[in-house]
């Protein structure tokens, strides 16, 4: 059960640098008030953030664009969407999407 | 929306109870679960010990993070230059803590730390969704559905740790799919609870393109937070106009 002295330092500091932007908007921006125009902007972060989270999972791939040989995902996500949008149900997206990738690796 | 309503009923009050924040992360588990397991697993490869494991996923808190970390110790980067990659891959969760923040208006500085220090991409999807449903959140409901994810989040990089032996292609069962669907089931039930679809489909059309220009230039996770930034900005300025 050996930590080492380089890890601690890279975990500490880490911790520190990831906790800071998830803790310091929130203690601020609940002690203050918001203007109008930021509300705005901030009812679009979450369809911005996750949307960009999507495109960067199915388009990506090591920062590159890697449309060609992700296609086998890009596929498995119309699946995915299509049971999101007619259940909204998380775990079932989930569950097919992960049933539809492994069927797709087996027989594409 | 922007001003939380104390609503006093029975049913809201189950609703937002601690068990039932603990409930409403059991969807996202499966997500996270691969992501831990394989941070575990490439950790363990790279000679980090379960202790070491064990305090990562504790104090760190972050999968990219943490993949960060165990592949730059491992091919000998600087301490100076870890801390660098971590803070500029991770800085998107400062606008996931302002998006946040006026649902939780009413706090202590102990408790927005407390709940700010565990905010995740999954946490944040399913909380504002709750947020987009009942117009609040309560405490206890966020604690339940953090804490979830937290102890979900250790104990898979702990398993993948152990597991390291044996799993050689998670692929196989589609186990890394499961965190895009995961962020696509998040974002379907967030534009389906808003009723402002043709507003949020064009954000969700300039976030795609501006990532994929973005990524041209910059990495992965500095594209996703300047793409979140440029499409939130058309979003509120096309609102202005209306």
């Amino acid at each position: 059960m050996e930590v080492k002295w380089n890890v601690l330092l890279a975990i500490l500091g880490s911790s520190l640098v990831t906790f800071l932007p998830r803790v310091l908007p929130l203690l601020v921006f609940s002690r203050v008030n918001i203007p109008d125009w930021a509300m705005r902007w901030l009812n679009y972060v979450p369809v911005a953030v996750m949307s960009a989270l999507v495109a960067q999972e199915l388009f990506l791939s090591d920062d590159n664009l890697a449309l060609r040989s992700n296609y086998l995902e890009i596929i498995a996500s119309v699946p995915t969407i299509l049971v999101a949008l007619l259940t909204r149900s998380l775990l079932g997206t989930v569950i097919v999407g992960m049933i539809t990738i492994m069927l797709l690796r087996l027989y594409m | 929306m922007h001003n939380p309503v104390p609503l006093d009923n029975e049913a809201v009050r189950r609703d937002d109870s601690f068990l039932q924040g603990v409930k409403e992360c059991i969807p996202t588990l499966l997500g996270y679960l691969s992501i831990g397991i394989a941070v575990g697993v490439i950790a363990k490869t790279v000679g980090f010990s379960m202790m070491e494991i064990f305090l990562m996923s504790l104090l760190v808190y972050a999968g990219s993070a943490q993949f960060i970390i165990a592949g730059m110790i491992a091919s000998g980067g600087s301490i100076t230059a870890i801390i660098l990659t971590v803070f500029i891959v991770n800085v998107r969760h400062v606008l996931l803590s302002a998006a946040l923040s006026p649902y939780f208006k009413w706090m202590t500085p102990a408790k927005s730390v407390l709940i700010g220090s565990l905010i995740t991409d999954e946490t944040f999807g399913v909380a504002i969704n709750k947020a987009a449903k009942q117009k609040q959140i309560s405490e206890r409901w966020m604690h339940g559905l953090n804490i979830t994810a937290y102890l979900n989040w250790i104990a898979a990089t702990l398993a993948g740790a152990w597991l390291g032996e044996w799993i050689t292609e998670p692929e196989r069962f589609g186990l890394d799919f499961a965190l895009p669907a995961m962020f696509i089931g998040l974002l379907v039930l967030q534009l389906t609870s808003r009723k402002k679809i043709v507003k949020d489909l064009l954000v969700v059309g300039c976030t795609v393109l501006v990532l994929l220009a973005a990524s041209y230039v910059v990495s992965g996770s500095i594209a996703v937070m300047i793409a979140t930034i440029a499409a939130a900005t058309v979003g509120m300025v096309i609102e202005k106009w209306k």
